[in-house]
C-alpha cells in the first residue's frame, strides 16, 4: 500500500483554511444516525468526545481509569504554548511552527506543523472561556513564560499544574455531553482490539475491568487517543497504567506505526534511588527558566553542594550553549547530562545525578522584591526570604513534591535531577486527516507520530493534543463519515465481531493458563532494563542488535512462565498489565528495528557511531530524511515504508543552540 | 538524609467483590526501605503474595505523583495517611518506623461502594460534574482569551480550588460522608470567574441536588475534609457555596 499523507495543494499558509473551506460535511440529522468509538479521555480523547459530541454525533467514550479525569494528562506540569504573541516580543503563528520543526530535528511534516501552530491560539481562547484558571498579570490580563528552545514567551500555565487544570476543562466538556446524552461513557473499560469490516474500522472489543466480560461494540468510526508508550522502559514519567494496548492493537489489524524509535528523554527528573522504584517524577522543564544546572568540575566531589564555591561549578548548559543556556531543548540537556555523569562529574549517592539551583534565583528575585517594595539596606536573609516567596508562588507544588519524594528541601539545596523517559514523539502513522492506514480509524495526540519529528519541545504536547481534539477531529472526520451516511449501524452480531471476540477471549485464556513462576512486573522490569541499556538515550549497532535477541528471549519466556494469580471474571489488575506487558514487549522490539535501520542522530534519537566532533546528534538528510512507517504484514514481520519529508519552507540546517 | 530498613506488620482489609463480606487481613513485611513510597511497600507484598500463590492486594493508583487522585487509602485511621497535604502514593516509608503496625482501609462511605479490597466505586463524582461541574461554551464559541481581564486575585483563588483532585479523601474523613468540600471547590472555582457567571444559579442549585441524589451526607463543620485534603482545599469553599446556594436559592427565577 503507497503512503500518502494527503497533505492539500497550496501555500503552507493556506492550506488548512482551504481545506476546511472545501471538506465534506454531515447535515445534523444524519450526524444523529453516526456512531464514533473515542478511547482514552486524556486532552485528545476528552477534547474529541466533547467537540463531536458537541457536533451532534453519537459519541462512546473508553478509558481503564475509573474516572475519565484521571488520564494522565492531568499530569503535566509547565504549560501549553500559543502563538498568541501577547508579550509582543515577536512570536508569530510562522514562528512557532518554525520553532517546532527546528526543534522536532526536521523530522516532522511541515503541514501539520503549521496547522497546529495556527489553531494554538484558539485553544487558550476555549480554555479560558471553560473556566481554566490560567496564571494572570495584576493587570488582569494572561501571563506568560519562557520553555526550552525557544526565545520568546508564549507558554501558558496555571502554576505547575497546567495539564491538570486543562484537563479538567476537557473533562467539564465532556461530562457536559454525557449529561446531555451526546456521548456515553465508559470507564474501568479496556479496548483489547480493533474490529474490522471490509477493511474498514467498524468497532472495537473491550473489557469491563470490574466484571472482566468482553463487550462489543460498534462504530462509524474509532478514534485512539490512548497516549504514549514510555511505560515500554518500565521507569518512566508516565502513569503506571499508561499502555501501548490500543495502538498495538491496532497496528495488527493493519495501522502502520511510525517513527516507534523516537522517544524523548526528559532532563529534569527526580534520580532513581533504588530497586523499589516503580516510577519516576518529572520536575517540570519550566524549572529551567529560573534554575541554574551544575555539575562540580572535580571529578567525584563529594562536598556537600553549598559548601562547593561558585569557581568550582561547572554550569555545562550555559558554557556548551551560551544563546540558549539552560532552556536548551530536552534532547540535549539530557545528553548533556548523560555526558557529565558517565565522565564521573555526577553527584549524589549513585552519581547519576546533576545539580538543579535555584540559589541565583532566589536572591534575584529577592532583590526585585526589597527594591519594589523601597527597602532600603535590606540584609541577606530578608533578600532570601523574599526570594523564596516569589519561587514559592511560581513553582512550590513542585518543591513541594520534591522535598516529600527525596526528604530534602529545595529551597536550601538543589534539587538533584537526571534525565527519564517521558513522551513518545512515534505513534501511529497518520495521514493529514488524523486517519491511519486503516480507513476510518484514527489517531490523535500521543497516540499518533505526527507533529513533533524526531523531539518534542516543551509545553507541545498538551498544544497537540488539545489541537487534534478540539480543531482538527471535527473537521477531518465529517470528511470520511460524509460518506457513511448511507451505513446503517452495524449490529454487534456480525461475524467480524464475533471472530474478533473468539480471538481477544483465546489470548486471555492463554496467558491465564501458562501458570508459570515470575510476576508480569518481573517481566516488564526486565524489558525496561534491556530498552533503557540498548535503546535508550545512546544507541548503538552492536547493543541494538543484541537488545533484539533479548527481547525475543524475553517474550519466549513471558508466554511460557508468567505467573498471573486469580480468575478471568474478576476485577484483576495483575491480568490487565499481563496484557500491557505482553504488548510492550513486541514494540520494544520494533522500537530497536527502527533505531538500527536509521543510521543518523536526530532529536532524541541518538546514535553512537553518528555525532559531530562536539558530541553533537549529525543528522543524515540525505537517506533518513523520511518518516519510517511499520506495517505488520499478512506473515507476521513487520516491514518498513517511507513517508519522504518534504521541506518547502524551512531548510532543514544543522540543529544549533550555541 | 539518612536512610533505613524496617520491619512491619499490616492489616489490610480484603473483600473480594461488592457482595462478599470483607475482614482485615495480616501480613509482615521485612527489609522495607525508608526511601520507598507507601505503594512500593505494596509492590514488594504483592509480588511476593505472587509468588505464594497467593491472590495480591487490589488498590487504585496510576499516576503515583499525587496528581490524578485514583490512589485512595485510609492508613492508621486517616485517609491517605499521616503526612498533611499529601496522597498515599507520595506518601513515603520514612513516616515509619521499624516495628510499626499499619492498619489499611479502602475509602468507607455509603457513596463509595467497595469494589475489591481496597478499590471503590466514586463515579458518584462525575454524576456531580455532570449536573453542573462546568461552563456551557461549545467549542469555537470562546472570545480572545484576553477580551475578558480577570483580577489576579480572583483567578489564583479560583486555581487553589480547581486544584481538587477527585480522590475522595473529605468523603472518606468525614464522619457524616459529606461532599460538600469536593462539591464546593468545583462551583467556587466557577463562581469566582467572569466565564462562571451566566450559569451560576443553576450550577450550584443542580450540583448540590445531584450530591444529595448520590447519598453523601451534609456538612456539620467538622473539618476533616480539609485536614485531609491532599490539595489544601479550605473549607473557606464550603461557606461560599452555601453563600451561592441561598442566594441562588431565593432569587433563581424558576
Amino acid at each position: 500500500m503507497g503512503l500518502d499523507a494527503k497533505i492539500p495543494e497550496g501555500d503552507l499558509e493556506t492550506k488548512w483554511k482551504d481545506y476546511k473551506s472545501h471538506v465534506k460535511l454531515v447535515n445534523p440529522t444524519n450526524k444523529r444516525k453516526l456512531e464514533v468509538i473515542v478511547i482514552g479521555t486524556g486532552l485528545a480523547g476528552a477534547s474529541a468526545a466533547a467537540s463531536l459530541g458537541e457536533l451532534g454525533y453519537k459519541v462512546k467514550v473508553f478509558c481503564f481509569q475509573d474516572s475519565p479525569r484521571r488520564a494522565h494528562s492531568i499530569a503535566a506540569q509547565g504549560g501549553i504554548n500559543a502563538a498568541k504573541n501577547y508579550q509582543n516580543d515577536g512570536d508569530s503563528v510562522f514562528r512557532l511552527f518554525y520553532d517546532t520543526v527546528k526543534g522536532g530535528d526536521y523530522r516532522s511534516r511541515e503541514a501539520n506543523v503549521y496547522r497546529l501552530a495556527e489553531v494554538s491560539a484558539a485553544i487558550i481562547d476555549q480554555c479560558v472561556a471553560q473556566g481554566v484558571p490560567f496564571a494572570r498579570e495584576y493587570g488582569g490580563l494572561l501571563s506568560n513564560r519562557s520553555f526550552g528552545g525557544t526565545q520568546v514567551q508564549r507558554t501558558f500555565y496555571a502554576a505547575g499544574q497546567t495539564g491538570q487544570q486543562l484537563l479538567l476543562g476537557a473533562y467539564s466538556a465532556l461530562e457536559r455531553q454525557v449529561a446531555l446524552g451526546n456521548v456515553k461513557m465508559y470507564s474501568r473499560h479496556e479496548m483489547l482490539d480493533v474490529v474490522t469490516i471490509d477493511g474498514k474500522a467498524r468497532g472495537i472489543i473491550a473489557r469491563d475491568l470490574v466484571s472482566g466480560k468482553l463487550e462489543r461494540h460498534f462504530g462509524h468510526a474509532v478514534l485512539l487517543c490512548s497516549g504514549g508508550y514510555g511505560n515500554v522502559f518500565y521507569l518512566s514519567t508516565n502513569a503506571m497504567g499508561s499502555n501501548v494496548t490500543a495502538a498495538w492493537k491496532a497496528h495488527k489489524k493493519g495501522a502502520y506505526f511510525g517513527n516507534p524509535c523516537f522517544t524523548q528523554i526528559h532532563p529534569t527528573c527526580i534520580p532513581v534511588s533504588g530497586d523499589h522504584q516503580s516510577k519516576l517524577t518529572l520536575m517540570s522543564e519550566s524549572l529551567r527558566n529560573d534554575g541554574r544546572i551544575w555539575v562540580p568540575k572535580k571529578k567525584g566531589d563529594n562536598r556537600k553542594p553549598t559548601d562547593i564555591p561558585e569557581e568550582e561549578r561547572d554550569y555545562y548548559l550555559e558554557r556548551r550553549y551560551p544563546a540558549f543556556g539552560n532552556l536548551v531543548p530536552r534532547d540535549v540537556a539530557s545528553r548533556a547530562a548523560k555526558e557529565r555523569c558517565d565522565e564521573g562529574y555526577g553527584v549524589g549517592t549513585t552519581k547519576m545525578a546533576v545539580y538543579l539551583d535555584f540559589a541565583d534565583a532566589i536572591k534575584r528575585y529577592g532583590l526585585i522584591e526589597v527594591g519594589k517594595h523601597n527597602m532600603k539596606n535590606a540584609d541577606e536573609s530578608t533578600i532570601i526570604k523574599l526570594g523564596k516567596e516569589v519561587v514559592e508562588e511560581k513553582y512550590g507544588n513542585l518543591f513541594e513534591m520534591y522535598e516529600k519524594i527525596t526528604g530534602e528541601n529545595p529551597y536550601n539545596v538543589p534539587m538533584r535531577i537526571y534525565p527519564a523517559a517521558h513522551y513518545t514523539m512515534g505513534g501511529l502513522w497518520v495521514d493529514y486527516e488524523m486517519m491511519t492506514t486503516v480507513p476510518g480509524l484514527y489517531a490523535l495526540g500521543e497516540a499518533n507520530f505526527s507533529d513533533h519529528g524526531a523531539n518534542r519541545l516543551g509545553a507541545s504536547a498538551l498544544m497537540q493534543g488539545l489541537a487534534d481534539g478540539y480543531f482538527v477531529i471535527p473537521y477531518t472526520l465529517g470528511n470520511y463519515l460524509a460518506e457513511e451516511i448511507r451505513t446503517p449501524s452495524i449490529p454487534v452480531t456480525h461475524s467480524a465481531f464475533e471472530q474478533t471476540e473468539n480471538e481477544v477471549r483465546q489470548r486471555i485464556e492463554k496467558l491465564m493458563s501458562i501458570k508459570g513462576t515470575e510476576s508480569v512486573e518481573s517481566f516488564h522490569k526486565r524489558l525496561g532494563n534491556i530498552m533503557w541499556d540498548k535503546c535508550g538515550m545512546a544507541r548503538n549497532e552492536e547493543g541494538l542488535r543484541s537488545g533484539i535477541e533479548e527481547i525475543k528471549q524475553l517474550k519466549n519466556e513471558f508466554w511460557s512462565n508468567v505467573r498471573i494469580p486469580g480468575e478471568i471474571n474478576e476485577m484483576n489488575f495483575e491480568l490487565d498489565k499481563a496484557g500491557r506487558v505482553a504488548d510492550f514487549i513486541e514494540l520494544g522490539e520494533l522500537m530497536c528495528m527502527d533505531a538500527l535501520n536509521r543510521k543518523e542522530s536526530c532529536g532524541g534519537h541518538f546514535r553512537e557511531e553518528m555525532q559531530t566532533e562536539e558530541g553533537e546528534a549529525k543528522r543524515d538528510d540525505d537517506n533518513y530524511s523520511y518518516v519510517a512507517a511499520w506495517e505488520y504484514n499478512e506473515k507476521g514481520e513487520e516491514e518498513m515504508h517511507k513517508e519522504k519529508l518534504h521541506f518547502d519552507v524551512v531548510k532543514p540546517t544543522q540543529r544549533s543552540y550555541k | 538524609m539518612e536512610h533505613y530498613t524496617m520491619n512491619l506488620k499490616l492489616k489490610v482489609w480484603r473483600q473480594k467483590n461488592s457482595s462478599a463480606k470483607g475482614s482485615f487481613e495480616a501480613f509482615e513485611v521485612t527489609d522495607i526501605s525508608s526511601e520507598m513510597s507507601f505503594l512500593e511497600m505494596f509492590d514488594v507484598l504483592n509480588e511476593r503474595l505472587i509468588n505464594e500463590g497467593k491472590d495480591p492486594i487490589t488498590f487504585d493508583h496510576d499516576c503515583r505523583e499525587g496528581i490524578c487522585g485514583a490512589c485512595s487509602m485510609y492508613v492508621n485511621g486517616r485517609a491517605h495517611g499521616p503526612w498533611g497535604k499529601n496522597t498515599v502514593c507520595q506518601l513515603h516509608m520514612r513516616a515509619f518506623k521499624n516495628g510499626d503496625t499499619i492498619v489499611v482501609e479502602p475509602w468507607r462511605s455509603l457513596a463509595f461502594p467497595v469494589i475489591k479490597d481496597l478499590v471503590v466505586d466514586r463515579s458518584a463524582f462525575d454524576k456531580i460534574m455532570q449536573a453542573g461541574g462546568y461552563v456551557s461554551v461549545n467549542t469555537g464559541n470562546a472570545v480572545d482569551a484576553n477580551a475578558i481581564p480577570v483580577e489576579k486575585q480572583k483567578a489564583d483563588e479560583s486555581l487553589f480550588s480547581a486544584s481538587c483532585i477527585g480522590c475522595g479523601a473529605c468523603v472518606a474523613a468525614c464522619p457524616n460522608g459529606s461532599a460538600m468540600l469536593f462539591v464546593s471547590a468545583k462551583v467556587s472555582q466557577l463562581a469566582l470567574l467572569p466565564q462562571g457567571m451566566p450559569e451560576r444559579k443553576t450550577r450550584v442549585l443542580n450540583m448540590v441536588t445531584q450530591m444529595d441524589k448520590e447519598g453523601f451526607g451534609n456538612c456539620t463543620n467538622i473539618y476533616e475534609c480539609e485536614a485531609v485534603c491532599p490539595k489544601g482545599i479550605s473549607v473557606s469553599n464550603i461557606a461560599r457555596m452555601n453563600r451561592e446556594y441561598f442566594g441562588a436559592g431565593t432569587t433563581a427565577d424558576e
